[in-house]
């Protein structure tokens, strides 16, 4: 497909989006004017807050303003804290960002001798033992994980804070937390696909001329089995957003995964919709972006 | 993998059983906040922050579990099995609406619109599942379609159209038994995801409500009370992990065995 077209189609995405979340927002039950005036107030009261707050129009209505005001960025007034949405959302946004780069990368720095080690000795205790922990690590949910590596690192031990984002060391549990999983995941893949690299002729042919097996592993092996692992990027970081949901509100982190779980506890609805938006969009943009890199990254993509 | 059978038989045994023991989840024993695992009754896998006994606590939790991972699954491979039949058979207009919903679902990472679901519908069970089936449906509807797709090319579905077989006919009898093996490792996978997101929803405070006991929120509870009581954090998290854990080695081996790649 070209670029042009992939780059309409996650334009189309980001839209079908938008309307998805403002119409769930709008459709299901739970209603601002309940959340703002609480379950006494009168009917009159309640009448007048509709109309001020624009819900009294019909719904192809407040779409066009909503979509327009997003163009300005403008995602409305949190309930709870009487502040611009897009305000508090860009107060929490790099913390989630330090967040899940340094989960990424941890990710990454655990899955290589994973994967490898699965794939070169898949009978040998190491690779058995490399299996049995990345299949153990997948079930491991971040909500259990983290409570246990606050006990371990910061009760018992007492070298690492127990939550919070009070420099570098307050970093690694929450990004161990949150890389766990994912790099299981990582390594599994990798493995598989270097299995089957180890196996094909180039590898063979690499061998037959007298390389150094390490060279021969990295050079011909790693990097051709890295490379369906890059496609799959996006996903993979879909897993972090979604996972930093769980692992900010672990450690108090002060990120937008910690603030949706408080907008959805205080009904603060246009701080919900601001949140849910935002890592969507992000999720979808990458995406879009992987499909383009990966045309740039493969040389057998690249020149048809 | 005898151990992962032993976990999960040992698990649905007591779910199943649960309302014929003798428990009391809800019993309150104010002399007995927090205590630790002791050899006495009440008490033998410790007390919570009220006095309640851990081990009824789980029991009761882990029927929620099953519970919900039953209807979670059911309807899910109801709805995406009806969906990718439908898709992949029927084309056209169809099957373009179903690849906008599955896109469109799969645009959200994680579990962030089942988190927007919930949050919208508001706390309780109930809604924990149908917004985890709203969510994961998409998985068993995109398996089906892409299978439905490549069996309506085969020979013997020909050979069912050319004997005049009708379209209910030929998807019941002629496609959804071929796609039984691929469905059932789905639904092994499916079925984990479900028990961890319903923990991972309660331990948000969306799933179970108090005084309902359920795993995620024995979790939630737990991590509260980690500084005096790292029992009532540590055993509900076990309970969860060695379910989780033996269905995906279930799954695994099940998927090998399913597997024509791997079985010449």
């Amino acid at each position: 497909m070209n670029p042009l077209r992939r780059l309409a189609g996650t334009a189309g995405t980001v839209l079908a989006v938008l309307v998805t979340v403002f119409l769930l927002v709008r459709v299901l039950p739970g209603d601002p004017v309940e959340v703002l005036l609480g379950e006494r107030a009168s009917g009159a009261d309640r009448a007048a807050l509709r109309v001020s707050l624009g819900l009294d129009r019909p719904l192809p209505a407040q779409l066009g303003e909503y979509l327009r005001a997003l163009a300005r960025l403008d995602l409305g007034r949190s309930l709870r804290h009487h502040a611009p949405v897009t305000d508090l959302i860009a107060a929490r946004l790099p913390a989630t960002l330090e967040l899940t780069a340094a989960a990424l990368a941890l990710a990454v720095a655990l899955a290589l001798p994973l994967g490898v080690l699965m794939a070169v000795r898949p009978h040998a205790a190491g690779g058995r033992l490399a299996g049995a922990f990345t299949l153990l690590a997948l079930a491991l949910p971040g909500f259990w994980f983290g409570p246990l590596l606050v006990l371990l690192f910061a009760v018992w031990l007492g070298w690492l804070p127990v939550a919070g984002r009070t420099g570098l060391a307050s970093l690694l549990l929450p990004a161990l937390t949150l890389a766990l999983g994912l790099s299981a995941g990582l390594a599994r893949q990798l493995a598989a696909n270097l299995a089957e690299t180890l196996a094909a002729e180039h590898v063979r042919t690499a061998r037959a001329k007298g390389l150094a097996p390490a060279q021969v592993l990295w050079r011909h092996g790693v990097r051709n089995a890295l490379l369906p692992v890059t496609t799959l990027f996006g996903l993979q970081l879909g897993a972090l957003l979604g996972g930093a949901v769980i692992a900010e509100t672990v450690f108090a982190w002060p990120g937008v995964g910690a603030l949706t779980v408080e907008a959805i506890n205080a009904r603060d609805y246009p701080l919900l919709q601001g949140c849910v938006l935002l890592i969507a969009l992000i999720y979808v943009l990458v995406n879009g972006l992987t499909d383009l890199a990966y045309g740039w990254i493969d040389p057998r993509v690249r020149r048809p | 993998m005898k151990a992962a059978v032993a976990v999960l038989g040992l698990w649905l045994a007591l779910s199943v059983l649960a309302p014929w023991l003798p428990l009391a989840p809800d019993a309150v024993h104010l002399e007995r906040i927090l205590t630790p695992p002791a050899f006495e009754p009440g008490a033998w896998l410790g007390c919570d922050e009220l006095g309640r006994p851990l081990l009824d606590r789980l029991l009761a939790g882990a029927r929620v579990s099953l519970e919900v991972m039953l209807l979670v699954v059911a309807g899910q491979a109801l709805l995406g099995v009806s969906a990718g039949l439908i898709g992949g058979y029927a084309g056209g207009p169809a099957d373009r609406l179903l690849r906008a919903a599955t896109d469109l679902t799969l645009a959200f990472p994680g579990l962030l619109l089942a988190l927007l679901l919930a949050g919208l519908l508001g706390p309780g069970i109930d809604n924990v599942v149908i917004a985890l089936v709203a969510v994961g449906w998409v998985g068993f509807a995109r398996l089906t379609r892409a299978q439905v797709l490549s069996l309506r090319r085969s020979d013997h579905v020909a050979a069912a159209v050319a004997l005049g077989g009708g379209h209910a006919r030929i998807l019941g009898r002629h496609v959804l038994p071929l796609l039984a093996a691929p469905l059932l490792v789905e639904a092994m996978l499916a079925s984990a995801g479900a028990i961890t997101a319903e923990a991972g929803l309660s331990f948000l405070g969306l799933g179970v409500q108090p005084p309902q006991a359920s795993w995620g929120g024995l979790i939630r509870e737990g991590a509260r009370y980690l500084l005096v009581a790292p029992h009532y954090l540590l055993l509900p998290g076990a309970a969860l992990v060695a379910v989780i854990y033996a269905i995906s080695v279930l799954g695994e081996h099940l998927r090998r065995r399913l597997d024509p790649k791997d079985n010449p």
